[in-house]
């Protein structure tokens, strides 16, 4: 579990990007962090990492707060995505997705290897091992951001917009393919994105924040839709008619859960006997 | 065409003059070739680290970008001049560091931008994911920004090469300007075949070792997309 306990980060222009913040991120759940640009999201992830430094109060990995740690250590084994997927164009598909197991000093044949399944298992074909970034495309290339990110097995992962830089269709298909591999994985994931219809698909809860870094609400998707905790989240969230919209596709999706369809089987089965 | 004429109908390129020199030919080329590209590897080792050290402390770019360019602005005959005290005069052995020297100093007045300009030619997403993923510092400059930075590194190299490669030719006012001996020769002579011999010979070192570095950078950089650099 990742905990926020009265976190407040003030930049040394004076902006407080994010204010007196205590948020849970459970483990083995997608926490869903959604709002306007500026809210403070960015921030937020970064400070799990360390890329940026709070200001005031704590943050902790099972416990342990981060600022213990030594950052590169401490990042190694967290997982990161971002939204251009930020991959090296210098290095092949697969030294890119082994880059941490290298840095962690693993044997290249074994990071290697292990580079490959990933590979597969986030719907790359393998052909394109040998080939360099700019040889993908956009979807490819996020797809290798992911398999990057989940090289070393890191129980956490961030990610901040991993999926916004793609066309509708390409992010629709990436975002299944995600839920469908946390569903394999169960990593603790801070998922950060601005699109609140990805956020209710993809959260296991969902915290909404308001420009200047206040925490609107959390909570699961269905309660987020039933009850909006105050005027600026049903605004956010649409209003009336974005709410109606939200809970039928929400409905929809449900519909869809491959839990859904194991629920359904044995049910045809039956009807045929 | 002055010359050919003062020279009472002589052809303005006398053929045999050139089979009869071709060992001579060869020489002056190998020597030319020394006096000009040495100067550029020594210009690279010292402008990475150089480099290297102006993008971690950004602080030191200015004022090693100033001594670059003031050294550049000197003549080079002078900073020639001023190595002879220390390397000698002549062609060959030390002599030849009169012309390294100032040569390789000339360099890295292209050569430290470049290096420069290369490491911040890293998109930031790149520098970010890599510090996320847990790189050190030195670490991702030089395993992330330095290979980032080949091309744009390159192209200052091909600049700096081939003005090094003319630049060479003024040592001939001090007794040691590879090609540009010929020059000298041809003129003392009122003899037009060298003088043309030494100028097509140059521009020739110029082209090729342009296409070799080209050809350096494919090999180098397979990853760069090609037709945008
Ligand atoms: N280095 C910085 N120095 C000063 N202010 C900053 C800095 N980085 C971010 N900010 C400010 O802090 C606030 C929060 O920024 P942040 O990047 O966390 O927002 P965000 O929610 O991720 O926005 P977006 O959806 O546009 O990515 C913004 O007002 C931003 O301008
Ligand atoms: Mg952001």
């Amino acid at each position: 579990m990742i905990q926020f306990d009265g976190v407040t980060k003030r930049y040394a222009d004076g902006t407080v990007a994010v204010d007196d913040l205590t948020l849970q991120i459970p483990t083995g759940q997608i926490t869903v962090l959604v709002g306007p640009s500026g809210c403070g999201k960015t921030t937020t992830l970064r400070m799990i990492n360390r890329l940026i430094e709070p200001t005031s109060g704590t943050i902790t990995i099972d416990g342990e707060d981060v600022r213990a740690q030594d950052p590169a250590r401490l990042r190694r084994g967290i997982g990161y995505v971002i939204q251009h997927a930020g991959l090296f164009p210098h290095r092949t598909i697969v030294d890119n997705i082994a880059t941490v197991p290298y840095l962690l000093g693993w044997d290249k044949k074994k990071a290697r290897t292990t580079a490959l399944e990933l590979m597969e298992r986030v719907g790359l074909d393998t052909k394109m091992a040998k080939r360099y970034p700019y040889q993908l495309s956009g979807g490819q290339q996020q797809r290798v951001g992911v398999a990057r990110a989940l090289a070393a097995d890191p129980p956490v992962m961030l990610m901040d917009e991993p999926f916004s830089a793609v066309d509708p269709i390409v992010r629709k298909s990436l975002q299944e393919e995600f839920i469908r591999l946390q569903s394999e994985l169960r990593k603790t994931i801070a998922f950060v994105t601005h699109d609140i219809d990805e956020a209710i698909k993809l959260g296991h809860t969902v915290a909404v924040f308001k420009v200047g870094g206040v925490l609107a609400q959390h909570s699961t998707p269905d309660e987020l839709l039933a009850e909006p905790a105050d005027d600026f989240v049903r605004e956010f969230l649409g209003g009336e008619k974005g709410l109606k919209r939200l809970r039928f596709n929400r409905d929809l999706d449900r519909q869809d859960e491959p839990g859904a369809e194991r629920q359904d089987k044995p049910d045809v089965e039956a009807a045929e006997r | 065409m002055t010359l050919a004429a003062a020279n009472g109908g002589e052809p303005l390129i006398r053929w045999d003059w050139i089979g009869d020199h071709t060992g001579q030919l060869a020489d002056l080329t190998a020597h030319h070739l020394k006096l000009a590209l040495l100067p550029i590897l020594f210009g690279l080792i010292v402008a990475i680290p150089l480099g290297l050290l102006c993008a971690r402390w950004r602080w030191l770019y200015p004022p090693t970008l100033g001594v670059a360019n003031v050294l550049y602005g000197l003549p080079s005959l002078a900073l020639f001049m001023l190595c002879i005290p220390y390397f000698g005069i002549g062609s060959g052995g030390r002599a030849d560091f009169t012309i390294i020297v100032p040569l390789t100093l000339f360099s890295l007045s292209v050569l430290v931008p470049n290096v420069v300009d290369g490491l911040r030619s890293v998109p930031d997403p790149v520098r970010q994911a890599a510090t996320a993923m847990g790189f050190g510092t030195l670490r991702r400059l030089i395993q992330v920004e330095l290979p980032i930075a080949v091309p744009v590194v390159i192209a200052g190299a091909r600049v700096a090469a081939v003005s090094s490669i003319s630049l060479v030719s003024v040592g001939t006012l001090i007794g040691n300007g590879g090609l540009g001996q010929l020059f000298v020769d041809g003129y003392s002579r009122d003899f037009t075949t060298p003088i043309i011999v030494s100028c097509v010979l140059i521009i020739v070192l110029a082209l090729v070792s342009d296409g070799v570095l080209v050809a350096a950078q494919r090999l180098l950089t397979p990853w760069a997309r090609r037709g945008t650099r």
